[in-house]
């Protein structure tokens, strides 16, 4: 197999001068499995089509290996792509649909038996041969999609929004399923969705994208608990995120002054920062504790305005004096007893906040 | 215990069906009445039943002649039409919006046209003294005059013209449906434009194609007015074959038969149609 790690450099994408996808660099190991991000406009079904083919860069280079493909016409590309809606020959079997890059690849007639026999096998719908697209559910057709895009053993697969088109249930459970294809077949694979979910489930990294730029590229975990910028914790889960100043850098403690309000102090070792800069400070509803008022640390006083039961946790709606609507999560085995228009003290941990440096993130703060 | 009263429903006296009955009333009087006038015609002489006029017909070498004459122009139109239409249609499928608009309108504009102006405007640049001729003549192309007129080759001229629009409409409504990225698909999995084209949408343009091919063969060989200007002194085409035989010679018994015949033809081609080809999907 060749060698299977994309590379993008510098890649852009103008429509009449206007960018839609500006300066996006990035590495796919071979093995990865990275899920591009972002919500719709951000340009990442752009940078998808331009690594199958189907889009020219106007500026940049993309690698296989350490072949430039942005020129390769798409059919000599060699690489596998399951479509949004699968693309399906409707009047094709499910072995001519799968059938057709060994065709046109010029296999023998025993070779291709075989390799439809085995990818068949693998995406379990042996039996299924001589039905047309049409006869197939959902799920079916999206099996017989990722065993045409596989059967030819590209180098990189591609998913266009590969759940877009599935029911809730049937998503899960094809997510865990391509996500143990991935794993068997340690094929590099990228992914487009602008489900925050999706991406968590399967990709190994995450590749958050905004307005045409990369806002952030890292491990789901990494994402999540260390969002880079303020659109980043925006748009990965639930962030209350407070305006600040930083007063001081004590080595990895850094003491910051919200907008009036309260001192906190925050762990981190990444960063340097100057004093007076301007910040932001996440935090995930879950890691706020409801503090008794005696609470020495960082603490925030309230009052409840809602309550939603979502089965394993509380979602707390607290009116705060910096936000009016600070978002709590509580999760229900903490056998805490709360109810609507009570006065709480929120707290949270120095480890458990992550600050931003914000200077170009001032307009989000408001939105 | 309390029986909840029950509210009468208001009786209903309207069937969706009973919007039918004005268009069932005006066909009856108007087409099916006049058909089996003309049935009977063909098949009744001097009050007793007969065959002699359809035996006439498929035994007379002249009118099998005719006949067969105008399958073939009808086949050449279509395939003319085809050939001229796919391309055009294809366009209209990938161009922009306003593109697309100004080929609508210039599909349209014969349609709205009078089918006798279109005719006259033919017989002008199709003479021998016409534009088309006079051109040729001043580039050196041709030394002496083409007969474009008043043959076959006028026939088919003009009949591509007036039928070519129904194909492209044909085409157009079946190519439209055709997914794209079943094209983008077929790139992407190693085949080249020309095999993508050939192998995915050629074949899922079939269809429009089968419907296309259909609508203007059975509209062709019925065709009466472009022939009989455009055409020769002799009649070429069935329609005028039934003009000359009812207007002319007043023979209304064989003038029926021809034209059951014909009805034969384009009825078997419709069924034939709609039994392999699927046709009513598209219509």
């Amino acid at each position: 197999m060749a060698e299977a790690n994309i590379k993008l450099v510098e890649v852009s994408k103008a429509y009449k001068e206007k960018y839609v996808v500006k300066d996006v660099s990035m590495t796919i190991d071979e093995g990865d499995f990275l899920t591009i991000l972002g919500p719709s406009g951000a340009g990442k079904t752009t940078v998808l089509k331009m690594i199958a083919g189907f889009i020219e860069p106007t500026d940049g280079n993309i690698f296989l290996g350490k072949k430039d493909i942005s020129r390769v016409p798409t059919h000599k590309r060699n690489i596998g792509m399951l479509f949004q809606n699968y693309a399906l020959f409707p009047h094709m079997t499910v072995q001519g649909n799968i059938a057709f890059p060994l065709s046109v690849r010029k296999y023998s007639v025993e070779e291709k038996e075989t390799a439809i026999r085995e990818i068949l096998e693998r995406v379990k719908l042996n039996g299924y041969e001589n039905r047309y697209p049409r006869e197939l559910s959902g799920g079916q057709q999206q099996r017989v999609g990722l065993a045409r895009a596989l059967v030819f053993n590209p180098p990189v697969l591609l998913l266009d929004e590969p759940m877009a088109a599935l029911d809730k249930q049937l998503r899960k459970h094809m997510q865990l399923e391509i996500k143990q294809l991935h794993n068997e077949l340690g094929l590099t694979t990228i992914s487009v969705t602008h489900d925050q979910e999706e991406a968590l489930t399967m990709a190994t990294k995450v590749c958050v994208m905004h307005e045409g730029k990369v806002a952030q590229v890292a491990s789901p975990q990494e994402i999540y608990e260390k969002p880079k910028n303020v659109f980043v914790a925006k748009f990965i889960g639930e962030a209350n995120i407070l305006p600040g100043i930083v007063l001081q850098q004590n080595k990895d403690i850094i003491s910051v002054r919200l907008q009036n309000g309260p001192l906190l102090e925050i762990t981190e070792n990444e960063h340097v920062y100057y004093e007076q800069e301007e910040v932001a400070v996440v935090i995930r509803p879950e890691k706020f504790r409801l503090v008794p008022k005696s609470w020495t640390g960082f603490k925030i006083n309230g009052v409840i305005k809602q309550i939603v039961y979502v089965g394993e946790a509380l979602k707390l709606s607290i009116s705060t004096v910096f936000r009016e609507d600070m978002n709590v999560k509580i999760f229900t085995t903490s056998a805490v007893s709360v109810k609507e228009g009570d006065s709480v003290t929120l707290g949270a941990d120095p480890q458990d906040m992550v600050l931003i440096k914000n200077h170009s993130d001032r307009k989000e703060l408001d939105t | 215990m309390t029986v909840p009263t029950q509210i009468p429903r208001p009786k209903k006296i309207y069937h969706p069906w009973m919007l039918l009955i004005p268009p069932i009333i005006f066909i009856s009087i108007f087409l099916l009445y006049p058909l089996v006038q003309i049935l009977l015609l063909s098949i009744v002489k001097e009050g007793r039943l007969t065959n002699e006029y359809y035996h006439r017909f498929f035994t007379g070498d002249v009118y099998m002649r005719v006949l067969l004459l105008t399958f073939k122009i009808s086949i050449i139109v279509t395939l003319i039409t085809l050939v001229l239409g796919y391309p055009v249609a294809y366009t209209m499928t990938i161009c922009s919006k306003r593109t697309l608009a100004l080929i609508m309108i210039c599909i349209m504009i014969p349609f709205w046209t009078s089918l006798l102006v279109r005719t006259y405007a033919w017989m002008v640049l199709l003479r021998t003294q016409g534009v088309i001729n006079q051109i040729l003549l001043h580039t050196g192309l041709i030394h002496k005059p083409l007969q474009l007129l008043y043959n076959d080759t006028g026939v088919i001229i003009g009949m591509t013209h007036v039928l070519l629009p129904y194909m492209i409409l044909s085409l157009y409504s079946v190519m439209q449906g055709i997914d794209r990225n079943l094209l983008a698909a077929a790139q992407n999995l190693g085949a080249n434009r020309f095999i993508a084209f050939w192998q995915i949408y050629f074949p899922l343009s079939v269809q429009g194609i089968s419907s296309g091919s259909i609508l203007v063969f059975i509209m062709g060989i019925g065709y009466f007015i472009t022939p009989s200007l455009l055409g020769g002194q002799k009649n070429t085409m069935i329609a005028q074959l039934i003009q000359t035989q009812v207007s002319s010679l007043l023979n209304w018994g064989f003038g029926s038969a021809i034209a059951f015949v014909l009805l034969a033809i384009t009825m078997l081609m419709l069924f034939i149609s709609k039994k392999f080809l699927h046709v009513e999907k598209i219509w």
